[in-house]
């Protein structure tokens, strides 16, 4: 999945004799890699503007947050004047910013690793072993993925005020695993199909039982896939707003999807906070995403088997 | 450590199929023999040695090891190694790690582990390359990794499964020498499997043919090349394959073509119509001239020169024949030309007869 092959650039025989054509003089034989100045203008200008759809709304957020108070809500568009890290300060010190950081990190955290557990266990057996219901499991949890978190909500909710959850932080870790396991599994399972069956037999022989040979065959073996998993389940739980909002009740419980949006009520919003709270919020983001990249190899496989 | 193998009446159906995959097999392996699976792709020879391994559930019968029944025990329960097709190495462990990961598994102590990895990659040639990872190896280099795990564990049994068959042609042919003397070395009871047939009569004290998950025949190497219990295994047995046709029977002598080749008075006496199945091995045949009554003629197509040995591959020429192809092995160096028309006749004794029908052995003597 994550294998990027670079372009490879051979020198064809076309390329070769449109060189010789052109010390010749011959009249000029376009190469395979030519392209008209005007797809050249237009194919850029396409780029161009797809990344700076791309990037504009994050670049003002992160230049938002650098401006003080009173900028903020010009309309003239202008890069910042008198930079500040106030609106940092604020938040970090002047909120519940951290208690709400806290709150997602907790929730976030058990969730991926609950969900990978779930996941991988569930996507190993999807892929390794024969039993009754397994086409009618896999259909549910293609299922489940197609009802929209909207209509979620409501039963859940039920749900978690009957088992006496609502405003903790198990009941948002129960319903992102909801949302990540199925998927999850469905990808895991994809991903031990890659690993060849013969291991697992090899393992057996080896006097391996089911779980030896998934936790220390096959689980090392999935490491890309694992990490893609964990990446994948830690995003669902630390941004989300939804079931955040809808679950927690009081302010020092709310997770930071819940609690920046106590910075911008329907009447004097305060987008300073807000801006700043938003690039904070990335920062673990990214950190659980540096350390899932590293494992994104591939060739992990590679020399166990041949043919 | 060895001890022998024996099948009783094992079966193996696969869910959703009717018709077995193995039926029925009784085989017998005696200890430290080395007996091979052979058969074309889907005969049941794979299945049946995962059966053995424990891969495979079986149906019905039951599968000893010694005098002990494992037809129901768990792989690891058998003290069985086996070398898999493509390796099957573990690729995130090391070649010293993968040899002695069975040990490890099984509790043995490290300096002990080590001792028998060690010994194991001495017979092997893999000292060097034991802290390497699979992937680092050469294609022959995995292959000896393979089944450096299975000796390490000094199992009573190696199930072997088409080990050669990921190996380049040269390769193969000393890989396979340095099994079959590895095995006489280790007096380990093996069950080979393979759909080579030259690596089956190479290699095996014994070989047993299987056809549709049917045991055909179970013989020595040159018993079954010599005496085929029927056309397939004749067939199947020998490189090139024997020649097989079928031609009619007129007062004690089969018509082939234009030529009266006489059958021994056994194999008309059991003739159950007025049909045979001859067969004769490309070597059986020699050069004859047309004044011969028992000579046919047939027209070289293609000459293969081997140095040692030259084929010839060509048609029958007559009417009313049905082995049209035929193969023979002719004296090299001085063959006869692309589409000429040569006289064979088939040397006495060498001449095998099958019933029609049921395809079964006739006698000729």
């Amino acid at each position: 999945m994550s294998s990027i092959t670079p372009p490879v650039i051979v020198e064809t025989d076309e390329m070769i004799a449109g060189a010789t054509a052109k010390d010749r003089r011959a009249p000029r034989v376009r190469r395979r890699s030519d392209r008209s100045v005007g797809a050249s203008v237009a194919l850029h200008a396409t780029l161009l503007l797809a990344t700076f759809i791309a990037l504009f709304p994050m670049a003002w957020v992160v230049l938002s947050s650098f401006k003080p108070a009173s900028e903020i809500r010009r309309s003239d568009i202008q890069f910042v004047v008198d930079p500040t890290l106030e609106n940092y300060r604020k938040v970090l010190f002047d909120t519940n910013f951290p208690t709400w950081f806290l709150n997602s990190l907790v929730v976030a955290a058990f969730t991926m690793v609950i969900g990978i557990a779930m996941a991988a266990t569930a996507g190993y057996a999807l892929s390794r072993f024969n039993f009754p219901g397994k086409r009618g499991l896999m259909w549910v949890f293609l299922i489940t993925q197609m009802f929209p978190v909207a209509i979620l909500i409501v039963p859940i909710y039920t749900i978690m005020a009957k088992a006496g959850l609502i405003d903790t932080k198990a009941s948002l870790v129960i319903a992102y695993c909801t949302v990540a396991v199925p998927f999850c599994a469905w990808m895991l399972r994809g991903y031990f199909d890659t690993i060849p069956k013969e291991l697992d037999e090899a393992a057996a022989l080896d006097g391996l039982g089911p779980f030896g040979t998934f936790w220390r065959v096959i689980l090392p073996l999935a490491r890309p896939g694992l990490a893609v998993t964990a990446f994948y389940t830690f995003l669902t739980a630390w941004g989300e707003v939804a079931y955040a909002i809808a679950f927690m009740q009081s302010d020092d419980h709310y997770t930071l999807g819940a609690g920046l949006q106590q910075f911008v009520p329907q009447f004097s919003p305060r987008w300073e906070l807000l801006t700043a709270g938003a690039v904070l919020i990335t920062i673990p983001a990214a950190i659980v995403f540096f350390f899932a990249q590293k494992h994104l190899v591939a060739g992990l496989t590679a020399g166990g088997t041949k043919g | 450590m060895s001890t022998s193998v024996t099948f009783e009446k094992a079966t193996r159906i696969y869910p959703g199929s009717e018709k077995p995959a193995v039926d029925g097999l009784d085989l017998e392996i005696a200890e430290g023999e080395f007996l091979v699976l052979v058969g074309p792709s889907g005969c049941g020879k794979s299945t049946s040695l995962r059966m053995l391994a424990g891969l495979e559930d079986v149906t019905s019968g039951r599968i000893l090891i010694g005098d002990r029944d494992i037809t129901h025990l768990r792989p690891k329960d058998r003290d069985i190694a086996m070398v898999f097709q493509n390796y099957a190495l573990y690729p995130h462990m090391s070649v010293g790690e993968n040899m002695g990961f069975a040990l490890k598994i099984a509790g043995v102590n490290k300096s002990d582990i080590d001792a028998r990895v060690l010994e194991a990659a001495k017979i092997l040639d893999l000292e060097p390359y034991l802290d390497r990872k699979p992937k680092a190896l050469s294609g022959g280099q995995r292959q000896r990794v393979a089944m450096g795990r299975a000796i390490v564990r000094q199992p009573q049994v190696f199930c072997m499964d088409e080990p050669l068959s990921n190996l380049d042609a040269k390769l193969r042919v000393s890989t396979r020498t340095q099994i079959a003397s590895l095995q006489r070395r280790l007096d380990t009871t093996t069950v080979y499997v393979t759909h080579d047939q030259v690596e089956a009569m190479t290699m095996g004290d014994r070989v047993a043919v299987l056809k549709d998950g049917l045991l055909q025949q179970v013989d020595t190497p040159l018993g079954l090349y010599d005496k085929p219990k029927n056309a397939f295994v004749a067939g199947f047995i020998g490189s090139p394959a024997m020649n097989l046709g079928t031609f009619c029977v007129e007062d004690g002598h089969a018509l082939i073509g234009e030529a009266r080749v006489p059958l021994p008075r056994s194999t008309v006496g059991a003739l159950k119509g007025d049909k045979v199945q001859l067969g004769f091995r490309p070597e059986a045949l020699v050069l004859s001239s047309a004044d011969d009554a028992a000579s046919f003629p047939v027209e070289a197509l293609v000459i293969e020169e081997l140095g040692s040995d030259a084929f010839l591959y060509g048609n029958m020429i007559g009417d009313d024949l049905r082995a049209d192809h035929v193969v023979a092995r002719i004296a090299p160096r001085s063959v006869p030309a692309k589409g000429a028309k040569v006289w064979f006749s088939i040397e006495p004794g060498r001449l095998h007869a099958f019933d029609v029908e049921s395809g079964d052995a006739l006698p000729t003597d």
